[in-house]
């Protein structure tokens, strides 16, 4: 079912802003978020946390909590399953620490209580004794052989004896003779950058109920990015089996990667399973930020050769990441981005992930891209700036197109980098004059995006309306999107159709909203459901009009004969069907489930100006463009949403966003004062441009748009910075005390 | 935890003096209800002082305004004539949190909370207010400079509550500022900030001058030498880049989280140059 092959369509539905299903609920309040859920009998669970970022656990006493008044559960990491395979053994022992503390925050012991204050009062009444360990937060410490050992025995098998035991991975991407490639360019620049780990920032902290009955049989309601991800990790971490437990997610708040993972969850189902009651955890924004996961932090070196005429002639990357206490791979995912956006002769990129006592990395939009291209797209800038070359020529001269090799492997398919280069370069942004002290930045970004496993379910009911069961949490606008899709397909109005989100004991399995899969895989198996649908309505219309299912086609919501041997029969429309159903063999539904491959790598430009204060290193967003390719934007506010919402993200990682450690490893920012998100007052109106390069693996030529756009914000601000101050900065955040000590560094 | 409201400043000062636990006062608890969220409090008794008679007015008084310790920051930028009087003042008190908090935010809690960083406290000092305070034996007054003395510690004793902030009447040609350094726009707390009271002469000249900075030492800094620096000339470049070095000479400031102290120290001076200009400007003078 790919593009090609399909008949050329005029779009009725699809393409249109249509109203958004969620935005009643949302604007009243009606809607039911991870801690609106409640159950008679519930108690109020509370989670004890490490004060230290490293030590051991010499002994829990709980006997004082338990005597408590009110109390009715104590659980530790004891209460888990010992058997499980190593990543999922790293979520558990994330949840409830087992033997060691590996950060500042790790959940230690939790409370099951008739209320919140009690539930607080005996967590202080819980003796732990720890021995306390040195502890190591910065990257590059922690790979020096001195470094204090995180978690020992962890390293794969490729990577190298005689490094510290903290580094856990190793990988090599790229092609050609990079050495050669440096020989004969013009001008090589080697640069070394470092980047703060951020948090997603969603509104909405973790929360869940939890209600296990004796027999063993539990419900968990939560805000989660994918329930069925949630029951494979809690089953497992429970030693139930999964058929035991569903899982229903709620409408949620934010979660841009951060809720694909569970934190609290386990510990609900611990406490309820002890308690015999249903337990309700909701995380305080304090809890989030210590104990949530953060992206990554880096620390990057990059090295570009380019000849005066702006080829770049090779490029290498070492990327060394940390995803905190537990192995991490995101750093393979960076490794192969880094320069995805150029076809190169001579590329090489080498990652590394290290082990520090920071909380465990949880996905961000496109983990790992956003550090590696803004390293990259930064030595590319100030090769443009040394050689005098315009910086959106250049990136033209040396883009990917259909047919290159990619820099980590594939072949590129038909591809929307150059269209989406040459869109900024034809927008007035990129001419419009700049005064003094304002510089404008440009970056390229990329993501692969993702299809993965999905089901869905579509009914046609009796009166003629249209209900879509699927399983993913809508984050981005889905519901909106998987009903155009449906109404397109159907030939009926979207306001006929509406989606709704299943709990795991109503739909086969479906991987977690990530990798930007929602809008492509899910709207994929919508539209082969709703074919199952016409193909099973044009049966029964067959068997009403006594010809055979072939000779009926349906056309504009309605069945129709065709061919010279049907007959004339007036078209019988979805709701005539419909209405007859039950006298033409019951009810009629289309299903689809699949593994869809084809999501359609992603790419996108940034275009922005900025004006830097001289005196004080406060820098002024001024305008901001985003172009991106959505192969076929669904519901174009939407796409334009994730697109201004990346750059957002992207402008607070940039600019202010960093978690901030003392020498002990204690996390002096844990809330939204200091850890500094962007207010609205901060931000200026920020442009979208879509750009339609179908997608050759999908019906519509749908692309993910969701990642993409918060990975070029951090290379386009910081060249547009360096450009304004006259000095390279190559440390994120470019927080005001920073960009001043540089300016005065200048002189 | 006990909560009580009396409707007298007397009976609160009772309150608070046979009170043996820990007590809060609450006046718009834009300060207090983070401590006790955060859980870095837990009082025995908080003190309600919003139903006090008189509290949550703004009275004319001898050419100045008397204003009501539970006077919000939204009521003071409501207020056209003090907002004309003591531009520099309210402009201060209005950066504090946002536009839900200013509604209950009082500049004499930003002022009791004792914060180095706090943006009521240069203005009201580089205006020389004063703060009238009831205790056990009736009221006294105290100049409002008079009252931090280190981070989250004033003058104003534990069975003590402030009960008014005085601004005083002002010569004509007189202008004072506010400005702060934050790293966002708003939502957030001075990582250095700046007070500049002037008063001129006719021919233009400053006659008069108090530079106060915030967030650059325990307790907010009156800077002589950067008000002598400014007296007898005008704003010209020479002139603020000797008020500018006299600022940061003044600075004691500490690392922290929100900002280096060589930060801090380069930031103040930039922000009283800054506020002297705006300063002069509302006070009538051109360069």
């Amino acid at each position: 079912m790919a593009f090609d092959t399909e008949p050329k369509r005029d779009f009725k539905v699809v393409g249109r802003r249509v109203a958004r299903p969620d935005g009643i609920d949302k604007v009243t309040g009606r809607a039911l978020y991870g801690a609106d859920m409640s159950a008679p009998g519930m108690l109020m669970g509370a989670i004890l946390r490490s004060p230290h970022a490293h030590a051991e656990i010499v002994s829990i006493d709980v006997t004082a909590a338990v005597a408590l008044d009110g109390v009715k559960a104590v659980v530790t990491g004891a209460d888990f399953a010992d058997a499980m395979d190593a990543a999922t053994a790293d979520v558990r022992d994330n949840c409830l620490a087992r033997g060691k503390v590996l950060y500042d925050g790790h959940a230690v012991a939790a409370v099951a209580a008739a209320s919140g204050a009690i539930a607080r009062a005996a967590l202080d009444l819980i003796k732990v004794e720890y021995r306390v360990l040195p502890s190591v937060t910065d990257v590059d410490l922690a790979m020096r052989a001195d470094a204090p050992v995180v978690q020992a025995g962890r390293a794969v098998e490729v990577v190298p004896v005689g490094l510290s035991e903290n580094v856990t991975d190793h990988c090599e991407f790229g092609h050609g003779d990079p050495e050669a490639g440096f020989a004969a360019a013009d001008l090589v620049i080697d640069r070394s950058f470092t980047t703060a780990a951020t948090h997603q920032g969603y509104i909405e902290p973790h929360a869940c109920l939890a209600s296990m009955g004796p027999d063993g049989k539990a419900d968990l309601w939560c805000t989660t990015q994918g329930q069925w991800a949630v029951r494979t990790a809690c089953s497992a971490i429970l030693g139930m089996r999964a058929s035991q437990l569903r899982v229903t997610a709620s409408e949620i708040g934010g979660g841009f990667g951060g809720k694909t993972t569970v934190f609290i969850e386990p510990v609900a189902l611990a406490l309820s399973r002890k308690a015999g009651r249903p337990v309700k955890i909701v995380m305080s924004r304090t809890e989030v930020f210590r104990a949530t996961g953060p992206t990554v932090a880096s620390s990057i070196d990059v090295k570009i050769g380019m000849t005066k005429e702006g080829r770049i002639t090779a490029g290498t990357a070492t990327l060394r990441y940390t995803g905190g206490a537990f192995p991490c791979g995101t750093v393979a995912m960076g490794a192969q981005a880094a320069f995805a956006a150029y076809d190169l002769a001579a590329v090489r990129t080498f990652g590394w992930n290290a082990l520090t006592n920071r909380p465990k990395e949880a996905a961000y939009r496109a983990p790992g891209a956003p550090q590696a291209i803004y390293a990259v797209e930064s030595v590319v800038d100030e090769l443009c700036q040394k050689l005098a070359l315009d910086p959106l020529e250049v990136r033209l001269l040396n883009a990917a197109r259909e047919g290159t090799r990619s820099s980590y492997g594939p072949t590129f398919e038909a591809i929307g980098l150059e269209a989406t280069l040459e869109a900024a370069k034809a927008h007035p942004h990129y001419a419009a004059p700049l005064a003094a002290g304002q510089g404008r930045g440009l970056s390229c970004g990329f993501w692969f995006n993702f299809g993965g496993n999905t089901s869905v379910s579509l009914t046609i009911n009796t009166d003629g309306t249209v209900g879509i069961t699927e399983g993913n949490p809508d984050i981005g606008g889905s519901r909106a999107a998987i009903s155009q899709m449906a109404a397109e397909e159907l030939g009926i109005p979207y306001e006929q159709v509406r989606t709704v989100i299943a709990d795991t004991s109503s739909l086969g399995h479906n991987d977690v909203t990530d990798g930007s899969r929602v809008t492509f895989a899910v709207g994929l198996a919508v539209i082969k459901a709703a074919r199952d649908a016409i193909a099973k309505m044009c049966a029964r219309v067959a068997r009403i009009w006594g010809i055979d299912p072939e000779a009926v086609e349906w056309v504009d919501g309605a069945a129709r004969p065709t061919g010279p041997n049907a007959g004339t029969f007036p078209p019988m429309t979805l709701a005539e069907i419909a209405a007859l159903s039950f006298k033409t063999g019951g009810p009629i539904a289309g299903h689809h489930e699949s593994n869809a491959d084809g999501a359609g790598v992603s790419f996108g430009v940034h275009l922005v100006d900025v004006e830097v204060d001289r005196e004080t290193g406060a820098t002024k967003v001024l305008r901001y463009t985003v172009f991106q390719d959505a192969g076929k934007a669904v519901q174009p506010d939407y796409v334009e949403g994730q697109m201004q919402g990346g750059a957002v993200q992207g402008i607070g990682w940039a600019l202010n966003e960093e978690y901030i450690h003392d020498a002990e490893g204690h996390l002096l920012n844990p809330g939204f004062l200091d850890y500094r998100v962007p207010v609205a007052s901060d931000l200026p109106p920020i442009e979208a441009v879509i750009l339609e390069i179908p997608n050759p693996g999908h019906p519509y030529g749908v692309r993910g748009v969701g990642e993409t756009p918060i990975v070029p914000p951090l290379a386009a601000i910081a060249n547009a910075v360096s450009r304004a101050a006259g000095v390279r900065l190559t440390a994120l955040p470019m927080s005001p005390p920073r960009v001043l000590k540089a300016l005065t560094a200048q002189g | 935890m006990r909560y009580a409201r009396p409707e007298t400043a007397t009976e609160a000062v009772g309150l608070l003096a046979n009170e043996a636990g820990v007590t809060r006062v609450l006046a718009g608890g834009t300060d207090v209800l983070v401590q006790l969220r955060a859980g870095s409090v837990t009082p025995d008794l908080i003190v309600d002082i919003k139903r006090i008679a008189g509290l949550r007015a703004i009275t004319p008084e001898a050419g100045g305004f008397r204003i009501g310790a539970a006077v919000s920051g939204a009521e003071l930028g409501e207020h056209a004539a003090l907002c004309a009087l003591w531009p520099g003042v309210v402009e201060g008190c209005n950066l504090i949190g946002s536009t839900q908090v200013q509604g209950r935010a009082t500049m004499a809690g930003n002022l009791c909370n004792g914060s180095p960083a706090a943006d009521a406290v240069p203005g009201l000092v580089a205006a020389e207010a004063t703060a009238r305070i009831e205790g056990p034996t009736g009221p006294r007054e105290c100049a409002v400079a008079d009252i931090p003395t280190g981070p989250g510690k004033t003058a104003v004793q534990r069975d003590e509550i402030v009960t008014s902030i005085f601004l005083p009447a002002r010569p004509a040609r007189s202008g004072d500022a506010y400005l702060r350094f934050i790293p966002r726009t708003e939502m957030d707390i001075a990582v250095a900030s700046a007070a500049v009271n002037l008063t001129l002469a006719t021919d233009g000249t400053i006659a008069a001058a108090r530079v106060v900075l915030g967030a650059v030492a325990p307790t907010v800094v009156l800077v002589t030498e950067a008000a002598t620096a400014l007296i007898g000339n005008r704003p010209d470049a020479a002139t603020l880049a000797t008020l500018q070095a006299a600022c940061s000479a003044a600075c004691n400031p500490i690392d922290d989280k929100r900002g280096t102290a060589e930060f801090r120290t380069q930031v103040a001076g930039v922000l009283a140059k800054r506020a002297t200009l705006i300063a002069y400007a509302r006070a009538g003078g051109s360069l």
